[in-house]
């Protein structure tokens, strides 16, 4: 178990091929293809804020009061 | 450009195979001679006379000096050159490059970079290998093929089911879902894989004398470029440590690799196995370093037929990922990071700095 401020975690979703990536900040996002989960973390804070519910995100429309 | 993650620390050699004889051992591709002075510290020169290239290890060691076999230069500890065959002016530039080194750990490290970049603080611990309350059996095997197999090939352990089956690998290694960390600031890649029911392979059935199944945990802590370690727990199905972090009732077994690079295309392939079990039982000593040097010596043959295909290939081959390779993933991310790193000069300032 790490404990630094700037860790990623990649829990391989039980029983499922499914991959969920926790970025530092809080942010989760779910995919099959490793690569395009990295993708996605190291792109943090692009695309990070939390979606509101049943909602995609749209970083550019979410900035305030998130 | 290079492949190797200069201004690291990487390990050279096991303290015990450094002595009174001159030893050769290349490292990063670079040529280096080590020894031991009459105090007992260990010395690592540039394994080249400055004069006409002879090595240094086919010569003699006189006190704690060099006397280079072929015409005589002879050279301190610190690389200086002392003596000149014939002549009483020694060259302003006679002295052949000394390398910062740390004994920790039963490991000799090296620093391979910018002499004034070494903090021997950097230097990643494995502390079983040294610790009397473990018992440790070691070896290094050659391998003929690049270090970014090996680290590929460790950071995935799902492989042993298939190459290694019958020694550590069981069918629940390959399908347990695992979980990644890194901790991008600290360059450090964590991956677990908790087995809560799972075959006990004759590896630790044979060593801890453990009958029926186990709960088994694997955690590995890659701390690239060099050290990575095994974290191993095996105990009887429904055991867990207690609420204090203590774990009386469970196995630990401490594997730990160091990947050093000797070239481009080759890799010492340094391994250890600390258990806190059967402490000084040699005939356990003995099963565990010979199924695990044929665990090492199978990895090898695979890597080693790796190489040839990886040589041989068409640039830009596509290679597919899948969920288990997701450590992997971070481990060349880092390492590529690594790389460009130790290209830069001093006076920039690194983009990650450890702290
Ligand atoms: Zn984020």
């Amino acid at each position: 178990m790490l404990h630094g401020d700037t860790v990623h975690r990649i829990h391989w979703v039980l029983n499922t091929d499914r991959l969920l990536g926790v970025c530092h900040c809080g942010a989760e996002h779910e995919s099959e293809d490793p690569v395009e989960l990295w993708d996605w973390l190291l792109a943090h804070p692009d695309g990070h804020e939390r979606p509101p519910a049943g909602g995609s995100p749209r970083p550019e429309r979410q900035l305030a009061g998130v | 450009m290079t492949t190797f993650a200069r201004n690291q620390w990487y390990v050279a050699a096991y303290g015990r195979e450094i002595g009174r004889e001159l030893f050769p051992r290349t490292i990063l591709g670079e040529p280096i001679v080590f020894y031991r002075t009459e105090a007992g510290e260990a010395v690592a020169l540039a394994d080249r006379c400055v004069h006409r290239r002879y090595p240094l290890s086919e010569s003699r060691l006189d006190g704690d000096r060099i006397v280079c076999g072929y015409h005589g230069f002879t050279y301190d500890q610190s690389g200086t050159c002392v003596s000149v065959p014939g002549q009483g002016r020694i060259p302003r530039t006679a002295r052949v490059p000394s390398y910062p080194l740390v004994e920790q750990d039963s490991f000799v490290w090296v620093w391979i970079g910018d002499r004034d970049r070494a903090d021997p603080a950097l230097v990643p611990r494995a502390p079983w290998l040294d610790d009397p309350a473990y018992t440790t059996v070691s070896g290094m095997e050659p391998l003929a093929a690049r270090y970014e197999l090996l680290v590929d090939n460790l950071m995935d352990l799902s492989h042993e089911t298939y190459l290694h089956g019958g020694y550590i690998g069981t069918p629940e290694v390959a399908n347990t879902p695992i979980t990644t960390e890194v901790d991008e600031e600290n360059e450090i890649i964590y991956v677990s894989r908790h087995m809560a029911d799972a075959e006990c392979p004759s590896f630790y059935a044979k060593s801890t004398g453990i009958e029926g199944r186990i709960t088994r945990w694997q955690d590995i802590e890659y701390h690239p470029p060099c050290l990575y370690l095994l974290h191993s727990r095996i105990a009887p199905v429904g055991v867990l440590p207690n609420d204090d972090g203590t774990d009386p009732d469970a196995f630990h077994v401490e594997v730990v690799y160091a990947i050093t690079p000797e070239t481009e295309h080759s890799t010492h392939d340094f391994w250890a196995v600390a258990r806190d079990f059967a402490l000084g039982d040699e005939e356990v000593s003995a099963f565990l370093a010979e199924s695990n040097r044929t665990v090492v010596l199978q990895d090898v043959t695979a890597l080693d037929i790796l190489e040839k295909v990886v040589e041989n290939e068409r640039d830009g081959y596509q290679e597919l990922s899948v969920n288990i390779d997701t450590g992997g993933l971070a481990a060349r991310r880092f390492l590529k990071r690594m790389i460009e790193r130790g290209e830069r000069p001093a006076a920039e300032p690194a983009a990650a700095v450890r702290t």
